[in-house]
């Protein structure tokens, strides 16, 4: 019982991820009608906004440890810390959560500079060359990350004050053993957040409206006199927003490294195929179910019996939906049908 | 008209086998003339022309042939293991094999097409390179990579003559022959022939025109009654026997196999290359390759103190500004330099080099047509 619960919250904070990159790609394949491999890289861009961040809060100085009395012995010290005392130290502890306020402008100005740049030239070439062109873009991406980081996996810690694990066990009047990480809780219910707020955002504004017309029939939209360019352009800084707090919130899970993106591109695209091209409420679902499905096929209950299934269960769901439902769990008619 | 056909074929095979035998010539003035460069080029020649005849004459982006390498690849150290150091079991098991599993992605891959179809190769390759990492390992050797050992088996070897024991590692080669160095390359290259005789006569074929027309229109194409998929399977299995055999080939002139062949980036390689070249034309995936290994062999050499040599005329300040500048770009960076030609190439050549030709010289000969439409005007 305990490791099942364990696994679904494993599986919950997992396919968080997976819903929030691909909620990013759905909104603009459905609005813009690009494949866009380059999201996995803004994902990653997000996870080094809060390695930059911290880079920055802990800019230090060298001063005299005073602590040492034998000889002058020096120290880093931030000065953050010179400046406002314990007060600093307690922003360079909060790094991570404060980092969001960076990472929006940052995210957005980078979507927007990639639509405006490059993606527009797109929209009326193949998708094979879409696809090409994003994956090149991801590649430079990537590789000017790893120029100006390094290639190691950067340790980002959480708050203190969360970096323990609740006792959720004791909550729910189950084992006292039962304890989990209090910043994935944290993680999970940001994700939630998010994707609430930009479900709402399209269900409750006249933009959003807008932007679900357009899903709908983009050209159609066009005719009626709305400028469907700039709404791409938004949509498409949206996307980049939201791939970017889901990395800036998942580096203290996942140490982010240069190449984190390509390796969620993969998923987050199996994620909204099994979804449905183009339906939103379908990625989210699919992410969290894909997530909850492969944190279970890692049980040694399970790996008993089929050997290595974790490691291609999402791709084998992927295989059979795809070919037994070609639109996918909740795929409209219409949308993406080669 | 067939017979002047065969004659022009006979033709380009003879231009193109001398080209590719007197490689070691005519490569020498820019130093890429030594045998492991020379066996870079043939090998991922024919991965290139093989993948070409699916995404160049389909229009079908597989991401999924780094897994027929990575096949060819374990297949024919197995062959090494437990048949015989001899380079022609190797390649056969290596080809045949990765056909076999060609057929089974192709034939559930193939049920989609667009960029369904891509993300189910896409999958099938995280799939093979995930299963090589953890379940395969004892055929795979996981994240070691599997090599060949003194005490291997070797069942043919031994059979026929006496192997030495407690000798070294054993060395591949055909009837006595080592397959390092030059005669290594020659070997790749009468393959490298091979393939591109058989790609010759597919483009020239009913069968390569069909798969022309699935790529302009497959719609049209069903409505006159044809089932497009045995085609398109076909093709895809041939592709995927002609990366089984560049993989094989790997292995014959280096044995050893890893899981790292098979990630699915390793297939963005290939496509580059083809696209770098020209996708659906007979010569740009060659052409591709060769600029692409050319480059990436001067590239990721070069390093700061290189530079620094390079820019020696310019006064201090430039020369220091020049080499910071293009470090990032070189050696390590090198990934970084492929990836801005990636883009470049597909945002203003999405024909390649072979269209950036084309482009020269019709500005050449425009202006004699235009001279003969105005006449034909008056």
């Amino acid at each position: 019982m305990d490791a099942i619960l364990i696994q679904l919250l494993n599986g919950l904070d997992k396919g968080a991820a997976y819903a929030l990159i691909a909620l990013g790609l759905t909104l603009v394949f459905g609005t813009l009608g690009v494949v866009n491999f380059a999201h996995g890289a803004l994902f990653m861009l997000g996870a080094f906004c809060a390695v930059t961040f911290q880079k920055i809060l802990t800019i230090s100085v060298k001063v005299i440890d005073p602590s040492i009395t034998f000889f002058t012995a020096y120290k880093e010290q931030p000065y953050l810390e010179i400046w406002f005392g314990d007060m600093g130290l307690a922003i360079i502890d909060y790094a991570v959560p404060l980092s969001i306020f960076m990472a929006i402008p940052v995210m957005l100005l980078i979507g927007l500079a990639m639509e405006r740049g490059l993606i527009r030239h797109f929209y009326k070439r193949t998708h094979a060359e879409q696809i090409l062109v994003t994956f090149g873009l991801a590649i430079v991406i990537q590789e000017v990350i790893r120029h100006f980081f390094g290639a190691n996996p950067i340790p980002m810690p959480p708050p203190d004050v969360v970096s323990s694990s609740a006792a959720i066990g004791t909550w729910l009047g189950l084992s006292d053993n039962l304890i989990y990480p209090w910043w994935r809780l944290i993680y999970l219910t940001f994700s939630l957040l998010v994707i609430g707020s930009v479900f709402a955002f399209l269900q409750l504004t006249t933009f959003g409206m807008v932007v679900r017309a357009g899903m709908f029939d983009r050209q159609m939209v066009g005719f009626l006199g709305i400028n469907v360019q700039r709404k791409f352009t938004i949509i498409f800084g949206l996307a980049s927003v939201v791939a970017g707090l889901a990395g800036v919130m998942y580096a203290p899970i996942l140490p982010p490294d240069y190449h984190m993106g390509m390796d969620f591109l993969v998923l987050s695209f199996v994620v909204v195929v099994v979804g449905g091209m183009g339906s939103l409420p379908g990625a989210v679902a699919a992410g969290f179910l894909l997530g909850i499905l492969q944190s279970f096929a890692s049980m040694t209950i399970v790996s008993q019996y089929l050997p290595g299934i974790d490691q291609i269960i999402i791709y084998l769901v992927a295989v059979i939906i795809l070919l037994t439902r070609p639109r996918g769990l909740m795929g409209r008619k219409g949308v993406f049908e080669d | 008209m067939d017979f002047i056909k065969k004659r022009s074929d006979l033709f380009i095979m003879t231009v193109f086998s001398i080209a590719v035998f007197s490689m070691p010539i005519w490569l020498d003035p820019i130093g890429a003339s030594y045998p492991d460069l020379l066996q870079k080029f043939a090998i991922f020649g024919i991965f290139a022309i093989g993948y070409n005849i699916l995404f160049g004459l389909t229009g079908y982006l597989s991401f999924g042939h780094a897994i027929f390498i990575g096949v060819g690849s374990y297949t024919a150290v197995w062959s090494f293991k437990l048949l015989s150091m001899n380079a022609i079991p190797a390649i056969i098991f290596g080809t045949l094999f990765a056909g076999l599993i060609a057929a089974l992605v192709g034939y559930v891959s193939l049920r989609r097409s667009g960029i369904y179809f891509s993300i189910l190769t896409l999958a099938f390759a995280q799939m093979f390179y995930n299963l090589a990492y953890s379940v395969l390992s004892p055929i795979t050797n996981g994240e070691t990579g599997l090599t060949i050992a003194a005490d291997d088996p070797r069942v043919l070897d031994r059979l026929f003559s006496d192997v030495a024991a407690g000798g070294g590692l054993p060395s591949t080669e055909i009837f006595g022959i080592s397959m390092s160095g030059y005669s290594g390359f020659y070997f790749t290259a009468v393959l490298l022939i091979l393939a591109f005789f058989i790609s010759l006569k597919i483009f020239n074929s009913p069968f390569g025109l069909k798969l022309k027309a699935i790529k302009s229109n497959q719609n049209r194409m069903k409505y006159t009654g044809y089932n497009t998929r045995p085609y398109l399977i076909t093709a895809f299995v041939i592709s995927g026997m002609f990366a089984g055999l560049a993989g094989s080939l790997m292995a014959v002139t280096d044995p050893l196999a890893g899981a790292e062949r098979m990630q699915w980036t390793a297939s963005g390689e290939v496509i580059l290359m083809t696209i770098l070249g020209g996708v659906g034309t007979l010569y740009g995936p060659l052409l591709g390759v060769g600029i692409m290994k050319y480059l990436e062999n001067i590239f990721s050499a070069i390093n700061e103190s290189v530079l620094q040599s390079f820019f020696a005329f310019m006064p201090q300040w430039l020369n220091d500004t020049m080499v910071v500048i293009i470090t990032p770009f070189v050696g390590e960076g090198w990934h970084l330099t492929l990836g801005l030609m990636f883009m470049v190439v597909v945002i203003f050549l999405p024909g390649g080099v072979t269209e950036g030709f084309q482009k020269i010289k019709n500005r050449f000969t425009k202006s004699k047509e235009q001279e003969k439409l105005k006449q034909g005007d008056e």
